[in-house]
């Protein structure tokens, strides 16, 4: 499918690359987005970009909206080759099958498709796992990719980087919660998404991190600058841990003291495609060295 | 300083917007009547943008702790200066201590309390607008209570030409039960049959009683989605989609069941098909259209959202010549 270009209104562009989701596609996504930063287009507010689409914002009392589509096709086509993208490995620490998300799931049992057990045993159910640390080693063994950033500050889709036939599914709730915990870790179609503020939602409840991952206070070095943890194009690892280790987190978090675990590296998306788990546990190797 | 007596129903602190952070999920934000929100700030003497208390359906009390010029535009309501009632689209001159009083909403939804000056709270990522929903912003992120104090800036303009500044009635915006949105359809409307589009055009759309500063639920005909096996990642139902970025202004149809019209405290993105954009200078229509109020659709094209825009632009430029202002430097904001 050729990229389609359209208007949103006087002020946004949006452009559709597919109208299904790949990986593959969204490296090219963020590549294209990374260089319309880099190009500076007088008029340009900022580009936004999602799984298989990105959003423009301008300011067409600046800049002309058909000239800007055109100079946007133009790099479209600059950036068909990508060496490398930059993308962050960040470890997030999760306490899986927790007491807040059982409660909260117990509280809206009527709007689930199987209140009789909890989220997590409903996705191990229908992804066919038999063996609850089985299924937790799946849903954590391999870093999710950020590929968008938005919804309210701070979420993140992120999708794990295995081949599709290995993904893990959820559908969403028959009816979305009108509450979620803070820092519920989630599955919803083929993403996990973390739930930055406590709120409505409908993905499917299975741990929870002690980690913020949007702070309004700025109380923690890490997030002052952006006030949110994830860039699009993050590898998120999500990291098993017990309940000692989870209060000794929120601790810190709680102190202001908590740093986060963050690798800087250069990933190459032609690697990655051609040798999916190797590359990936060289990069994780070389980030433990860090 | 600007001290609070009584909060309002939902009184917040709000400027032009904080435009750059929609990549990270934070909307802009920002005054919902933009054309009222300027004519008051340039009543008092300020630059378009500067920071003021957005009013929703009923009003605070509050004091000044000196000498001030305030004016109220916007929604129609009750004003008082120490229980004399006064009109809006004014500059008033308020003295230390004077208690103004602002009243329940009689049409329309939000007004503005504009004050010389401006309020001078610390921005944050560019911007003192409220974010209610993630608690950003404003004062604490959250709507204004009794006791809350908020530092007002120098004014920028000589006191003395502000009084008896008051807007030309015939340049104050007229509010109407039933509004017309000017809209660019796209996005991801081939999601609908052509049927359902031309219905969604031609049909009055309720504003129902769910209608925020995120955005406003409409009701009307239900819609139909085009027949397809759902593509990989989207989500079975068909309103579905692989999840998007939602423009300011965009319509989308959760379900098919209802619309929903993202405002500026929109949500970012999400997995629902959007339909199309209503233009930004009409998103000031909507955000005085009330609950059970009636609005209506016409499709446009972007040279004519375009020539929209600069008429709106331009309207604001003879408030502000009406106001004998020379200096127009900024007078578009952003």
């Amino acid at each position: 499918m050729e990229p389609r270009y359209d208007f949103g209104g006087d002020e946004y562009i949006f452009v559709e690359f597919d109208i299904e989701m790949s990986l593959e596609l969204n490296f090219k996504i963020l590549s294209v987005c990374q260089q319309i930063d880099r190009d500076k287009i007088e008029g340009v507010i900022e580009v936004c970009p999602a799984n298989n689409s990105y959003l423009l914002h301008y300011n067409p009392d600046r800049i002309d909206p058909q000239r800007l589509v055109k100079q946007l096709r133009e790099i479209e086509h600059s950036a068909e080759h990508i060496e490398s993208l930059s993308s962050r490995l960040v470890d997030i620490p999760v306490l899986y099958d927790d007491p807040w998300s059982k409660e909260c799931a117990a509280r809206f049992g009527e709007r689930h498709q199987d209140p009789s057990i909890t989220n997590l045993e409903y996705l191990m159910k229908i992804n066919g796992f038999t063996d609850k640390d089985e299924f937790i080693a799946a849903h954590s063994g391999v870093p999710y990719w950020v590929s968008m950033v938005g919804f309210v500050p701070g979420t993140a889709w992120g999708y794990q980087m295995v081949p599709r036939e290995r993904a893990i599914q959820a559908p969403k709730y028959v009816r979305p919660r009108t509450d979620t915990p803070e820092r519920t870790v989630s599955q919803g179609g083929a993403f996990m998404a973390i739930y930055p503020v406590r709120g409505p939602g409908g993905y499917q409840l299975m741990g929870q991190t002690p980690v913020p991952i949007y702070d309004p206070t700025g109380s923690l070095v890490d997030l002052r600058e952006r006030y949110i943890l994830a860039i699009a194009g993050d590898r998120w690892k999500l990291r098993p841990i017990e309940m000692d280790e989870f209060e000794s987190i929120r601790r810190e978090v709680e102190a202001g003291t908590y740093r986060y675990k963050i690798v800087e590296q250069e990933f190459r998306p032609a690697e990655y495609l051609r040798d999916t788990d190797r590359y990936l546990k060289r990069l994780q190797t070389a980030a433990e060295r860090c | 300083m600007l001290k609070i007596i009584q909060g309002g129903l939902q009184t917040t602190v709000q400027d032009g917007g904080r435009f750059g952070w929609y990549h990270i999920g934070m909307p802009p934000a920002g005054a919902m009547d933009q054309f009222s929100f300027r004519v008051g700030n340039l009543l008092v003497g300020n630059a378009v943008d500067a920071a003021s208390l957005e009013i929703t359906f009923a009003g605070p009390t509050f004091e000044t702790t000196e000498d001030a010029f305030v004016a109220v535009t916007g929604a129609n309501l009750p004003v008082r200066i120490n229980d004399k009632q006064v009109p809006q689209w004014v500059a008033h001159h308020v003295r230390k201590g004077d208690r103004i009083s602002c009243g329940q909403v009689q049409y329309g939804v939000r007004a503005y309390v504009t004050i010389a000056g401006g309020i001078q709270i610390p921005p944050l990522l560019g911007s003192r607008s409220t974010y209610l929903l993630a608690r950003f912003g404003g004062v604490e992120g959250r709507r204004l209570q009794a006791e809350d104090t908020l530092p007002i800036g120098t004014p920028g303009t000589q006191a003395e030409s502000l009084v008896h500044r008051r807007l030309d009635t015939r340049l104050v915006p007229k509010l109407q039960r039933e509004t017309e949105l000017r809209i660019i359809m796209g996005l991801c409307s081939y999601r609908l049959t052509d049927e359902t589009v031309a219905e969604f055009l031609s049909s009055t759309w309720e504003v129902s009683n769910e209608a925020d500063r995120v955005g406003y639920r409409l009701h009307g005909p239900i819609f139909k989605f085009k027949e397809r096996e759902q593509p990989f990642g989207a989500g079975s139902n068909p309103s579905n989609v692989v999840d998007v970025g939602y423009p300011v202004g965009s319509i989308q149809v959760p379900g098919g069941q209802e619309a929903i019209l993202l405002m500026r405290d929109a949500v970012t993105g999400g997995g629902y098909a959007t339909i199309g954009t209503v233009i930004q200078c009409d998103l000031d229509l909507v955000a005085q259209a009330e609950p059970g109020s009636k609005v209506r659709f016409r499709a446009v094209d972007i040279e004519q959202a375009l020539r929209a825009r600069h008429e709106n632009a331009a309207r604001l430029a003879m408030v502000a010549d009406s106001l004998s202002l020379f200096d127009r430097v900024g007078l578009l904001g952003q």
